[in-house]
């Protein structure tokens, strides 16, 4: 049989994917741990972790309950929705005993039951619920991707093609089965391997049977009277019965089969149900071969994931098994998308549109990153949205594949500093005040990202300041300096006067600015009532977006390569 | 007195970072018949106000709204979201730039901004919708050996116009609240100053420098202990804190000490 070759093929696929993850968790550099270790000692460490927590009769407890609430009983999608714990229970139960009953069948049911035949109950019956099941967990899977805004916002086209490839697999199994049932060609087939008899006389009797009661679409159709039933039906239990029950208790299969009868001939001439075989065969073999390079590999790490996590939060763990944690967490995301719907920080993706600010997203930034496949465009996005993260754990807790997410942001925030994307305070460290008047002047964004209150360009906001140095005197960064002209380049009166010059520029990339700690002070104390506070938040705000902006446009300009020059050590006094 | 209220805002650091403030402050405004009601809230945009105004009024904006969903008032212990939710409150009032957007995002949840929401931070809460006096009667074990530090933190006392906490300039409000618990405070030059956190891991060294300033004056003035009521103030002081510098300890736990709360975890300090 040619087609096993695919099999073996698909099953080497998988396993050299499998072992090609699996080895990754050792090697990517996840959080700063991951540099005074190597990737030998992660996975000594990482085998020593596992046989001490199996050895261990607490931890193995705590394991082995996970693996039952979590992994088996799904209690953590149970708590977000019943629905949606309804659609994955009927998703990995049916996909998973399918296998099983199913595709397994020669190494396990089989083996257990001698009498065992595909196509006797309760395994024919067995199969189709099982089927069934899985569509129904695939129909309402797309469903919810298509419903919730949040999830339909951040499905991606994968999300819907895997659950499309599973739908495909049982599909293509029901529709094979049906094919099978109607087709006289493999009723012809069957007769002479097991009937051994090619004499028509002989076998007319069975196939009026068949016809009736197995409805097997026979061209023309067998003349079915009473003598010849009777006698189909001794045959029937003489040569099939030991293997075949009625097609009515293929639940899935049968209605279809009914549909296709009036087009049996055709399909009969086009030999269909090989064709069907093939098919069936080969999504299977796709899927198996995908599993490892899709979300389908959640099938083996999120219980894996949630093993591990009923053994306590990464922080608690070896550091030296922390970046292997983190790795295997980036494997055990099925990008269910339930992160984002609770993220603090997710209705600030409605002013800002970068995906990196939801963690459903920003996660695959996060292994992009660590895989060394970014740009410097997408560091920056992935630079944004990581520290917009307000750390308040949410997500960490309804994820469901039991990723320590809140770890795995405050690792990758380390990672992307020392990658050379810091926030945007530790980007305007890198350079002066003069030299950003120069860097930010030429990128002033579009109107139409102009914030909804701007003092800045307004003349009012300035026009009573009478340069009492009143801010100035208030100020406790002010205060702690030993030399402010130094540390911080300009005092808050100087930035005021810059603006009533209308020298916004000048002032954009002043330490002063950046080094304000939002007391408040220089506002509340301002005789003359200028906004002090707020016009050198405005400021920051305004280089945040000249900095994106800028970002953006050597983007789609790769030949201007100077608008953000390279870090560099010098330039910034008091850095 | 009708029962009291709240829709609860813990803010994002509390409960990961700070669970003891979190507990303390629930257990102390149970004792005093404070009902907290919950829901899932996002982030108030404090820490978003550095890198973009609208994003972070956007924030503030739908914390808002979803309160005024409720009907309920809010109450948060952070002085930090306190300040920006007023903010937020205060801008929607005064730009209609700002009001227009907010809503035309708003609207797409079904949402719209109440203009009577109320906004409280636990202080004003304690102070003005509770009393004094009521806390005073509350009180079974007062804690007048106490020397203590109001800090008073920035966000929740300024910019005064938009915050409408207490009088920016010579605010009274913590001091009323601790004697209350018959705690003595003390008078400390520093007590209106920055703690510093806003500058932390943006720049360390100078939020340190602002931070230890004001331990060492609270030390100096005589305190054994300085009062916080913001997450991000305890956090801080946390952080800093040397050798005989005074404790950072929560209004709540202070109170629940008096209350003598038992869920209260108020060992480790001799009140």
């Amino acid at each position: 049989m040619r087609l096993t070759y695919f099999a073996y093929l698909a099953a080497s696929i998988c396993l050299a994917g499998v072992l090609y993850r699996l080895g990754r968790w050792f090697v990517l550099p996840l959080g700063p741990e991951s540099l005074e270790t190597t990737p030998l000692r992660r996975g000594i460490n990482a085998g020593r972790a596992v046989f001490a927590a199996v050895i261990h009769p607490r931890r193995l407890a705590l394991m082995l309950r996970a693996l039952l609430l979590e992994v088996a009983g799904q209690r953590q999608i149970l708590r977000q929705s019943p629905l949606r714990w309804v659609m994955h229970m009927a998703l990995s139960f049916g996909i998973l005993l399918l296998l099983l009953v199913h595709t397994f069948d020669d190494y396990t049911v089989a083996r257990l039951f001698s009498d065992y035949a595909a196509t006797l109950n309760p395994y024919m019956l067995l199969r189709n619920l099982l089927g069934l099941l899985a569509l129904a967990g695939v129909i309402v899977a797309l469903a919810r991707r298509w419903r919730d805004p949040v999830i339909r916002g951040t499905t991606r086209r994968a999300d819907r093609l895997l659950l499309w490839l599973l739908a495909a697999i049982v599909v293509s199994g029901a529709v094979l089965e049906a094919a099978q049932i109607v087709s006289p060609n493999f009723f012809d087939q069957m007769v002479v391997d097991y009937m051994g008899s090619d004499d028509p006389e002989e076998i007319a009797p069975l196939k009026a049977y068949w016809a009736k009661y197995f409805d097997v679409a026979f061209t023309p159709p067998p003349a079915a009277d009473a003598a010849a039933l009777e006698e189909g039906a001794q045959l029937h239990a003489d040569y099939c019965a030991s293997c075949h029950a009625r097609p009515t208790s293929a639940v899935m299969a049968y209605p279809l089969a009914r549909a296709f009868k009036p087009l049996a001939a055709t399909m009969a001439r086009i030999d269909l149900e090989t064709w069907l075989w093939y098919a069936h065969y080969l999504i299977s073999c796709l899927a198996l071969a995908l599993l490892p390079f899709t979300k389908l590999f959640h099938l083996l790490t999120t219980p894996l994931s949630l093993m591990v996590r009923a053994q306590g939060p990464a922080a608690a763990d070896a550091a030296v098994n922390r970046p292997a944690r983190r790795a295997m967490g980036l494997d055990a995301c099925t990008h269910c998308g339930e992160c984002s719907r609770h993220c603090s920080v997710a209705p600030i993706f409605q002013v800002i549109p970068n995906r990196e600010i939801l963690p459903s997203e920003k996660l695959s930034g996060v292994a992009r990153l660590a895989a060394g496949r970014t740009s410097p465009r997408t560091a920056m996005a992935l630079a944004e949205g990581s520290f917009i993260c307000t750390a308040c754990g949410r997500c960490t807790l309804w994820c469901p594949s039991g990723i320590d997410l809140q770890d795995l942001w405050a690792a990758s925030k380390k990672d992307l500093r020392r990658s050379g994307y810091p926030d945007p305070h530790g980007w305007i460290r890198r350079h002066s005040a003069s030299q950003w008047a120069e860097i930010l002047a030429g990128h002033a964004a579009p109107a139409a990202a102009k914030p909804a209150v701007c003092l800045t360009d307004n003349p009012n906001t300035f026009w009573a300041c009478v340069q009492c140095s009143t801010c100035t005197n208030v100020c406790p960064v002010v205060a702690v300096s030993a030399d402010p002209q130094r540390d911080l380049e300009m005092t808050p009166q100087q930035v005021m006067n810059l603006m009533r010059l209308q020298l916004k520029e000048a002032a954009m990339g002043a330490r002063m600015v950046w080094d304000c700690v939002t007391c408040y002070k220089c506002q509340e104390h301002c005789p003359q009532g200028v906004r002090v506070a707020d016009v050198l938040y405005e400021l920051r705000n305004e280089a945040c977006r000249r900095l994106s902006f800028a970002q953006e446009r050597r983007a789609s300009n790769p030949n201007r390569t100077t608008i953000i020059p390279p870090a560099s050590s010098e330039g910034k006094p008091g850095a | 007195m009708a029962a009291l209220r709240y829709l609860y805002f813990p803010g994002c650091k509390l409960t990961p970072f700070l669970p003891d403030y979190d507990r303390d402050t629930r257990a102390v405004l149970a004792a005093l018949d404070v009902t907290l009601e919950e829901s899932e809230l996002n982030c108030c945009g404090y820490p978003m106000r550095h890198n973009d105004f609208t994003a972070a009024m956007y924030c503030g904006v739908r914390v808002l709204a979803l309160a005024g969903h409720k009907g309920l008032p809010l109450l948060t212990p952070c002085k930090c979201c306190y300040g920006n939710l007023k903010q937020a409150d205060y801008w929607m009032r005064r730009s209609s730039d700002l009001r227009r957007r907010m809503n035309t995002l708003l609207e797409k949840e079904g949402l719209f901004w109440r203009e009577d929401l109320v906004v409280r931070h636990l202080l004003t809460a304690l102070d003005q919708d509770i009393g004094p006096a009521r806390l005073g009667a509350r009180v079974r074990r007062p804690l007048d050996r106490l020397k203590v530090a109001a800090h008073y933190g920035c966000h929740a006392l300024r910019p005064g116009d938009v915050t409408q906490f207490d009088n920016p300039l010579a605010p009274t409000i913590f001091e009323r609240v601790l004697a209350a618990t018959g705690a003595r405070c003390v008078e400390w030059p520093l007590r209106l100053e920055c703690c510093g956190q806003p500058l932390w891991e943006k720049n360390d060294r100078l939020a340190l420098a602002l931070t230890r300033r004001k331990l060492v004056d609270a030390r100096e003035a005589g305190a054994r202990v300085l009062a916080t009521a913001c997450t991000y103030c305890q956090l801080q002081f946390d952080q800093a804190r040397g050798p005989g510098d005074p404790a950072a300890v929560s209004v709540s736990k202070i109170l629940a000490a008096a209350f003598e709360i038992e869920e209260a975890e108020v060992s480790g300090f001799e009140f």
